[in-house]
């Protein structure tokens, strides 16, 4: 907008219009947001509506069939695996990073910052390959492993690796700038009063993070039952054995069973929109309880 | 219950905070620790509480040794500056935390943060969380939290620093108050000398990790030790001037008699409170030719810059009443004399 149009429309017709007189024209409101609308409609409304669409090309029974299938069974049991070994072990190494990296000083903290960036900035498919160099069978420590009858790489172990290492920093990530922001006030008041280390985890710190930790649990849940490229590198793709979701909807697409890859796409695509609406929930209370309240009542008690 | 420190060094990264600090705070008493921030007065406070720990020195709690005691095995009350009330808890369990941890029966803890509620005069609020109270209820809330567990020591971080000047007032008398019926040996950190002037019963001046002066309010207001609590505690004037001859310095039209110890041609600066500027309409005794440059209303007392000729002005304070009564106004001569003054070579 030039000079002259920016007083004409505060000073001419639109005078008595305030909210006129602070915005653009309409024709830029307009098109700006429908520029908007259109690209969100084409890249994130179109894709869903089509997997839901294509899954129910063939009717609800071939819907059910595909989904109930015993290598799709099999396939959503391991992602569960999966999902669950991730969250639990990053959860507690998450709680423990961020624990250290913000109440404490020590040697090699900024390198220990870095590390958990690591998974962040590596490609997941050279992370999976990280696992085939170490515990493949030309591996480094693979010999040692197979010798012994423990099956890493293209079996079940490798597949949980390879997922705890792609979603290794979601949880520190979320709660370290949390807990730097939160000082260590209320646990050294704690402490004075008496706690032990325990009872300041359980009772200061937790309490304190809780909505925090929740959004970090959520998006290492997503990512780690949507993770491909790692987990396709180490599974060696045995049906009914070592295929999770995101590997199985790749098999039947490459069989041209197009919709039984979408009956089973669209159950990842339900996870993610559960996910979602969870996310979107926990972090709304989370913002709330970020907030500083106003101290509303200055009122003193009568006595 | 008393507290003693000896030889207590602390350095942060080169940054020396403590220096060599020794004292002794007697069982019962009400001490100030006056400073500048960054005069390490913080880092004292913490290092007896048990939150830091020093580089060298000792910490005697009622006598005991207590140098490399947790602070959680201290049994010391402490307050911090932005109260870190647990903010998930209710006021009740707030205050109950203390007791809670040391794993005391329900209705002991019960009657006991009832006390204290009633104490800090907050019966009814046991349900509120500290988001729903006001500054001044927050930090009566932390006092009352710091005093559950019975502490030996109470230990004050800038209680009331992030209060508006209201509350600060309202809470100092409250602390006086709550110290003369507990008796618990309190010591408080403040960078607010009416502050510490006002509540404490002895000062202990900290400024570059070091104790300056160590005293009874009246004693470092009236006899400064030193050049920077001549000019840290309370207004004054300063004016820097040569010894003229023994046991005289004089400065524009004021002669004053010093010291015979400082000899002739000595540098020396010379400090006096506006209020030890006496000032009258009509010549009295001693009194030397000012004119009333410019008037600062300040409340109880008024403000005059005096010219007092030869380029020179210098400061006086004179109470409202007086001042009315006098008629004095901008451009008036007038006569004033300096009836109290302190002299630090330079």
């Amino acid at each position: 907008m030039t000079k002259e149009t920016l007083i004409v429309s505060l000073k001419g017709e639109n005078a008595t219009d305030p909210v006129r007189a602070l915005t653009e024209p309409r024709w830029v409101r307009w098109s700006l947001i429908g520029v908007g609308v259109l690209f969100v409609a084409l890249f994130l409304v179109m894709p869903l509506v089509e997997v839901f669409g294509s899954a129910l090309d063939k009717g609800l029974e071939y819907y059910l069939n595909a989904v109930t299938d015993p290598m799709a069974l099999s396939a959503i049991k391991l992602t569960l695996i999966s999902a669950f070994f991730s969250v639990v072990l990053n959860t507690v190494f998450g709680v423990a990073s961020a624990w250290a990296i913000t109440k404490f000083n020590f040697w090699g903290k900024n390198l220990l910052i870095t590390l958990i960036d690591i998974p962040f900035s590596v490609s997941p498919v050279i992370a999976g390959l990280i696992y085939v160099l170490l515990f493949g069978l030309q591996g480094l420590w693979g010999k040692w492993f197979i010798d012994h009858n423990m099956h890493i790489i293209f079996a079940v172990p490798g597949i949980v690796l390879a997922t705890i290492f792609v979603t290794f920093p979601f949880v520190s990530r979320e709660l370290i700038p949390l807990m730097q922001e939160q000082g260590s006030d209320e646990e050294e008041a704690a402490l004075v009063l008496g706690a032990t280390g325990w009872q300041i985890f359980w009772k200061i710190t937790l309490p304190n993070i809780q909505w925090g930790l929740l959004y970090g649990v959520i998006l290492c849940n997503a990512r780690a039952m949507g993770e491909f490229g790692a987990v396709s590198v180490v599974s060696g793709h045995i049906r009914g054995l070592t295929n999770t979701l995101p590997l199985h909807v790749e098999i039947l697409y490459n069989e041209y069973n197009f919709t039984a890859a979408f009956a089973v796409a669209s159950l990842l695509t339900f996870l993610a929109v559960v996910t979602l609406i969870a996310k979107a929930l926990v972090g709304a209370r989370y913002e709330k309880e970020k907030e500083v309240l106003p101290s509303s009542l200055e009122s003193e008690p009568t006595l | 219950m008393s507290i003693e420190v000896r030889k207590l060094n602390k350095t942060f990264n080169g940054f020396k905070a403590v220096q060599d600090i020794s004292l002794k705070l007697e069982s019962g008493s009400l001490v100030a620790l006056l400073g500048p921030s960054g005069s390490g007065k913080s880092t004292l406070l913490r290092m007896i509480a048990g939150l830091e720990i020093p580089d060298s020195g000792e910490i005697l709690l009622t006598g005991r040794e207590a140098t490399f005691v947790s602070a959680k095995e201290r049994n010391v009350g402490f307050v911090f500056q932005h109260y870190a009330l647990f903010k998930h808890m209710t006021v009740y369990e707030n205050i109950a935390f203390g007791l809670r941890v040391r794993n005391q029966s329900e209705a002991e803890i019960r009657e006991k943060v009832h006390n204290l509620l009633s104490l800090i005069q907050l019966s009814g609020f046991e349900k509120r969380y500290p988001s729903q109270l006001s500054g001044g209820q927050r930090q009566r809330v932390a006092v009352a939290r710091a005093l559950a567990p019975s502490p030996e020591v109470l230990l004050l971080d800038e209680p009331f620093g992030a209060l508006d000047a209201k509350v600060r007032e309202e809470l100092r008398d409250w602390i006086l108050k709550l110290h003369e019926e507990s008796k618990v040996t309190t010591l408080f950190v403040t960078h607010d000398q009416n502050e510490a002037l006002e509540v404490a019963s002895r000062i202990l001046i900290m400024n570059h990790g070091k104790i300056e002066q160590d005293g009874t309010p009246i004693e470092i207001f009236d006899h400064p030790a030193t050049h920077f609590i001549a000019q840290f505690v309370g207004e004054t004037n300063y004016i820097d001037t040569e010894v003229t001859e023994k046991g005289l310095a004089v400065w524009g039209p004021f002669r004053f008699p010093i010291n015979p110890s400082f000899t002739k041609g000595q540098k020396v600066r010379i400090y006096f409170r506006p209020h030890d500027v006496y000032v009258t309409e009509q010549f009295e005794t001693l009194q030397v030719k000012a004119k009333i440059k410019k008037t600062r209303f300040k409340g109880t007392v008024i403000e005059y810059l005096l010219d007092i000729g030869e380029g020179k002005s210098i400061f006086a304070q004179v109470p409202k009443g007086v001042a009315l009564a006098s008629g004095f106004k901008d451009g008036l001569d007038v006569y004033a004399a300096i009836t109290a003054f302190h002299v630090f070579p330079l």
